[in-house]
């Protein structure tokens, strides 16, 4: 079928490099992966559009792309899926990294961040003569985060990234959770104190994003909950982030319903009554819009609360 | 710019056996850095998905039987004591990678698990899903970032420089990123680059598999060996040929022809549908030439096996028959055939991997060193058994950066002239200087890979050999009226595609003289115009010495033997 790839191009190489974009028309088997057609571009219309790719089968983790908006493998994209009756496809570099030439962008930063969480098993030592005895069901478990194959597209589309270069992102946090969820890893507290810091663990705002482009179903963001769990179980320095957790659940429990202003008032507290200033102009702009809820004693439980107390009820006996 | 460090051991790529060599060098106190053209995770051993073997003493197995498995799986070509260095140390390096991180799957005690594999009578193939390569991989990475040794991604070898005396004194590469180019000065280099399938179309290998180790290698001087066993994998899908791992058989998939047949019984009634790879993959190919295959192909039923066994063993491929194929392997038999796989020849290695041959049997090139798919030892002879590779990778990247690093030691640091690369940087540039519309490099590719596939393939005779020989010397005189649109520096990969067609050119006509030259059957080596496999004149390995411009010299080495002596081969 007919097909347009609209691929945003760049070269630092031209006089005056600016992106721009550029159609190649070319006729595609409706089994075509979108990589097939910018490999067929590559060979047949114009040698000088780069990308990188090796594999083909969603596996090496080379051709992260944006593919009409998202991020994705271009080899593991269909052609039918994102144009099924022929049409444009948009094809853009990944995004929150830096391009380097047409679709390929600077790892770098990526692998930086991956570098952060110290990645490398820290068993216990001496090591056995033999193998280190697991539960079958912990090396099973941990399958499904060593499926990642570091491509990038999750970093690519992550929402908090986007406004906050220094988070360190959904793909470091899901290898990171991989160490602690090993059972021969010895280094579970250091690791979970590390993320429980400023840009790490508690900076995800569950867009979930990452969960729905990852291609390996990965699931970051569930790693990143994970990573929560385990840390306030055992017991790390609350942060706001923690606090917002606890507090969330603590109104819910009480109230049924949501009170967003205290929510804020304990979530922050004292310690960061910056933070809860820095909010003010938000909360007058509300008031103006008759948008601010009662709060406190004023905020009334509902009325069937007790079904909400025997849900927490429930959720405890079973946990 | 200023030149880079001198290094006492410089590896070229940084798959599993680039990655093993380099650490295990690292470990001697010695200098290494890694040089590879993609990011250590791109690699191609992310591809093998079935597992790794082992004999594990302490679980009644014997490295002898995988020792013997082996040797048989190769048709007698391999040569025995690498096999027993490969089967002894395969325990204690499984143990090693468990302890670096490996999540290998375990038994219900917590110890590893096994699953059968082809060609062998006992399950000693331990494995993390049907992602072991990849598993293994990124654990050696992680080892890498650990260790923190420089990696220079992204860089591209050009040619190996040898000193005044002969003696590989490094390499010439260039920065991809910038078309930078820079002399690497190393006492020793180990190749470590992996294999050659893009020679072929299809092929189950990834784009970046073009040979470069090997063509720069046979170039610099070392011999390449046993180039014409070629393996063709019994299970890939039509199209592009994508691989469906072997571990599909071992856990008791079926192999049926269009009548619903299970046709392995009539050509191995004992392993059935694991025989050795070559067995199977002409079995397959004799039912498809005999019109008992549906649309060039045979089917793989998994169905039996059901859905939720298929997603927890077989996840991957259970993913990627939906992905690649539109097929649900718990409802419908998967139609697979005979694929372009794994090149058992290679570098030719002593069992430290050295390239070059101590007692003097040999010519090689001092100084080079090499190790897994590049290398070729010999472990596989004329067909590697599924799961060796991945060991391979492993035992002998330990070995051969082991050795480099000791020999690097005993060795003054190399003197060579900083203009040993103005030769490559000015034949690149001359290379993006051709204007006009030439021909397309990836034109001439697609004309080698079909031509390799018809003639060089499952079953090969002279006539189809000295076609392919001909077609490739006029792709060969094709070659430099090929033009680059492209005329940048930065990540040029239309130019990097015309140098690394040229590595496969090279590789392309190693293959073909090799299989000319043996005028024999064995292991995947099948001639139909010479149907026996040979012991009293072929039982020797083929070496091809690189001649510009001319047909390659062949040297013959005998096959060592230790304790096994050919038997008649059946499965």
């Amino acid at each position: 079928m007919q097909t347009t790839l609209r691929v945003r191009r760049y070269n630092p190489d031209n006089p005056e490099p600016k992106p721009f974009f550029e159609d190649y028309h070319l006729e595609l088997d409706p089994s075509d992966s979108v990589l097939d057609g910018l490999i067929k571009v590559r060979e047949t219309l114009d040698d000088s559009l780069a990308l990188r790719c090796s594999c083909r089968g969603a596996i090496c983790g080379s051709c992260g792309m944006r593919i009409n908006g998202h991020a994705a493998l271009a080899c593991k994209t269909k052609v039918v899926s994102v144009a099924p009756l022929g049409g444009t496809i948009e094809v853009e570099p990944m995004n929150n990294m830096p391009v380097i030439k047409d679709l390929v962008t600077d790892m770098g930063p990526f692998w930086e961040k991956i570098r952060q969480v110290q990645p490398w098993l820290r068993p216990a030592e001496p090591a056995p003569v033999t193998e280190f005895v697991a539960p079958p069901e912990s090396m099973r478990h941990l399958e499904g985060v060593m499926s990642c194959i570091m491509c990038g597209v999750c970093v690519s589309d992550c929402t908090v990234l986007e406004v906050d270069k220094r988070f360190i992102g959904p793909a470091a946090l899901a290898k990171a959770y991989r160490f602690v969820a090993d059972p021969r890893d010895i280094a579970t507290s250091i690791r979970l104190e590390t993320l429980n810091q400023p840009t790490g663990m508690w900076d995800c705002t569950r867009c979930m994003e990452c969960i729905q482009v990852c291609p390996k179903g990965v699931g970051p963001m569930d790693r990143i909950m994970a990573l929560r769990s385990m840390a306030m179980a055992e017991k790390m320095p609350d942060t706001c982030g923690s606090r917002h957790a606890e507090v969330f659940t603590d109104i819910i429990k009480h109230k049924g319903i949501l009170d967003e202003p205290m929510l804020a008032i304990r979530t922050f507290g004292l310690k960061h009554i910056g933070r809860l200033l820095d909010m003010l102009p938000m909360v007058i702009q509300s008031l103006f819009k008759g948008k601010v809820p009662w709060s406190g004693p004023l905020h009334r439980p509902i009325s069937s609360i007790q079904h909400i107390q025997r849900l927490f009820k429930r959720v405890r006996t079973k946990s | 710019m200023t030149s880079p460090p001198i290094y006492d051991v410089l590896v070229v790529g940084a798959g599993l056996a680039g990655m093993r060599a380099a650490l295990s060098a690292h470990q001697q106190g010695v200098s290494v850095a890694i040089l590879t053209k993609v990011h250590p995770i791109r690699s191609h051993s992310n591809a093998a998905q079935g597992g790794i073997n082992a004999a594990l003493t302490d679980r009644e197995d014997k490295w002898e039987d995988h020792a013997f498995e082996t040797v048989k799986g190769s048709d007698y070509l391999a040569d025995q004591d690498g096999v027993e260095v490969l089967s002894q140390e395969a325990g204690q390096d499984i143990i090693t990678l468990e302890h670096m991180g490996v999540i290998f799957n375990r038994n219900e005690e917590g110890h590893l698990g096994t699953r059968r594999f082809g060609g062998q009578k006992k399950a000693r193939t331990f494995f993390v899903s049907d992602f072991t390569g990849q598993a293994m991989l990124h654990v050696l990475y992680e080892q890498l970032m650990q260790a923190n040794l420089p990696v220079y991604e992204e860089w591209f070898v050009t040619s190996l420089v040898k000193d005044d005396q002969g003696h590989c004194a490094g390499l010439v590469a260039f920065e991809i990123r910038t078309g930078r180019f820079s002399l690497f000065r190393a006492k020793t280099v180990i190749m470590a680059s992996g294999g050659l399938g893009r020679v072929y179309e299809p092929s189950t290998n990834a784009l970046i598999c073009t040979g470069d180790g090997m063509a720069l290698a046979y170039r610099a001087g070392a011999p390449l060996m046993d180039m014409e066993m070629v393996q063709y994998h019994p299970t890939t899908l039509k199209g592009k040929g994508l691989l469906i791992t072997e571990a599909a058989r071992g856990e008791g998939a079926y192999l049926l022809n269009k009548d619903g047949d299970r046709f392995m019984k009539h050509y191995a009634p004992t392993m059935l549908e694991l025989a050795s790879r070559d067995v199977v993959s002409r079995a397959e190919q004799i039912e498809i030439n005999e019109g008992r295959g549906i649309k060039g192909c045979v089917l793989l039923d998994c169905r039996h096996l059901g859905r939720p066994f298929l997603q927890d063993r077989l996840g991957q491929i259970y993913a990627e028959a939906q992905t690649f194929a539109s097929i649900d392997l718990a409802e419908e038999p998967l139609p697979i055939r005979p694929g372009m796989h794994y090149q058992m020849g290679g570098i030719k290695t002593d069992t430290e991997g050295r390239c070059w041959d101590t007692t003097g049997t040999w010519k090689g090139l001092p100084g080079l060193f090499a190790a897994g798919e590049t290398a070729c030892v010999s472990l596989h002879g004329g067909n590697r058994l599924g799961a060796n590779s991945l060991l391979d990778t492993i035992v002998f990247g330990r070995r051969a950066g082991h050795c480099a690093a000791e020999y690097a030691r005993t060795i003054p640091l190399p003197s060579i002239s900083e203009h040993l690369m103005e030769n490559d940087q000015q034949f690149v540039a001359s290379l993006l200087a051709r204007q006009g519309p030439g021909e397309r490099a990836a034109a001439i590719r697609l004309e080698m890979g079909r031509t390799m596939n018809r003639y060089v393939s499952v079953f090969r005779e002279q006539e189809g050999l000295e076609t392919a020989r001909q077609q490739i010397q006029e792709l060969k005189a094709r070659w430099p009226a090929i033009t680059i649109q492209d005329k940048g520096q930065v990540f040029n990969t239309g130019m990097i595609a015309v140098l690394e067609l040229s590595f496969m050119l090279d590789c392309a006509e190693a293959i073909i003289e090799g299989a000319l030259t043996r005028t024999e059957s064995r292991g995947a080596h099948f001639r139909t115009d010479y149907l026996d496999r040979d012991d009293e004149d072929w039982l020797k390995h083929i070496l091809l010495y690189h001649q510009p411009g001319k047909i390659p010299d062949a040297g013959f080495l005998p096959v060592h033997i230790t304790q096994w002596q050919p038997q008649i081969r059946v499965y």
